[in-house]
């Protein structure tokens, strides 16, 4: 009964957040809504036992993705350009929404008449009675070794990319602007 | 009280086809460059739910442990997206996906 009403709650939470990501006009607005979509799902992570998960899901996603993606929304200034006016690809709006719709009605036919395959594995079976963080420190450090090391690299790349992409360079890049001038300032000119 | 059984996978699936159809739709209809990268972000966090769902399901940490590296990869993601549209806003006025139409060249 409880483990109901704890899924329905999250559910709703979540459900509700994805639908202001996606529909509200503000950026910020769409932010603030993934918080709740993320601590939604960090919820039923608890539920499903995973514990661990759901406190990086809120440590890393709303504590550190979410505020890069306001801190960049703010670096930027709330985006002026409301993007439901202009529309220069005609049905793309209801296009996006028809194939929405059929990829939902075809997942939730999939979950509703298949059945779950797969066999439980052999070497990183839930155990009852060992913490979560060690279960999945135990399976992390032998199993998947090899898959975690070469995240810290995929890591380093990122950091290296990030930098490099954000790095202002005053001899290139900028389009068509005078010295001088302001580049935000400057009208939109396009080939 | 009724005691009714808790949740199986069913339920769970479901909603996670849910969020990951309300992400995918927000990313076709949305033309701001940050809102559809959230569109990404809530596919993910679908995904990552019917992850953690099988894995209780099948009784293997294998789903868990592959949630972890969903997380990192996004985060990563997310640095080198929010990094590119820094780039390309201190270049041009606007970063929704019109005004990136210019990179088809």
């Amino acid at each position: 009964m409880v483990a109901w009403i704890v899924f329905v709650l999250a559910a709703v939470i979540c459900l509700g957040g994805g639908a202001g990501v996606v529909l509200a006009k503000n950026p910020v607005h769409s932010a603030l809504s993934l918080v709740a979509t993320l601590f939604g799902v960090a919820v039923l992570f608890v539920s499903l036992d995973a514990e661990f998960l759901a406190a990086v899901q809120v440590i890393v996603y709303a504590g550190a993705i979410v505020v890069m993606f306001l801190f960049v929304i703010m670096l930027l200034g709330v985006d002026r350009t409301v993007d439901a006016e202009a529309d220069p690809l005609p049905g793309q709006r209801v296009g996006g929404i028809v194939a929405g719709v059929a990829l939902a009605a075809g997942l939730i036919g999939i979950v509703a008449y298949g059945t779950i395959t797969g066999a439980p594995s052999a070497n990183g079976a839930v155990q009852a009675d060992v913490p979560n963080i060690e279960q999945l420190a135990r399976v992390l450090f032998t199993d998947y070794l090899w898959a975690f090391e070469i995240t810290s690299v995929l890591l380093v790349i990122a950091v290296v990319g990030a930098v490099s992409l954000a790095r202002h360079r005053r001899d290139a890049l900028v389009d068509t602007d005078l010295p001088g001038d302001d580049d935000v300032l400057e009208p939109e000119v396009t080939a | 009280m009724l005691a009714i059984a808790p949740p199986g996978p069913g339920p769970y699936l479901a909603l996670s086809a849910a969020l990951f159809a309300l992400g995918a739709a927000g990313l076709l209809v949305r033309r701001n460059a940050l809102v559809m990268f959230m569109c990404v972000e809530l596919m993910l966090n679908a995904v990552n739910l019917s992850f953690v769902t099988l894995a209780r399901e099948l009784d293997d940490l294998g789903g868990q442990i592959a949630v972890f590296f969903v997380l990192v990869v996004a985060a990563a993601e997310v640095v080198v997206g929010l990094g590119i549209i820094v780039a390309i806003f201190r270049r041009r006025q606007g970063a929704t996906a019109d005004d990136l139409s210019v990179l088809k060249g």
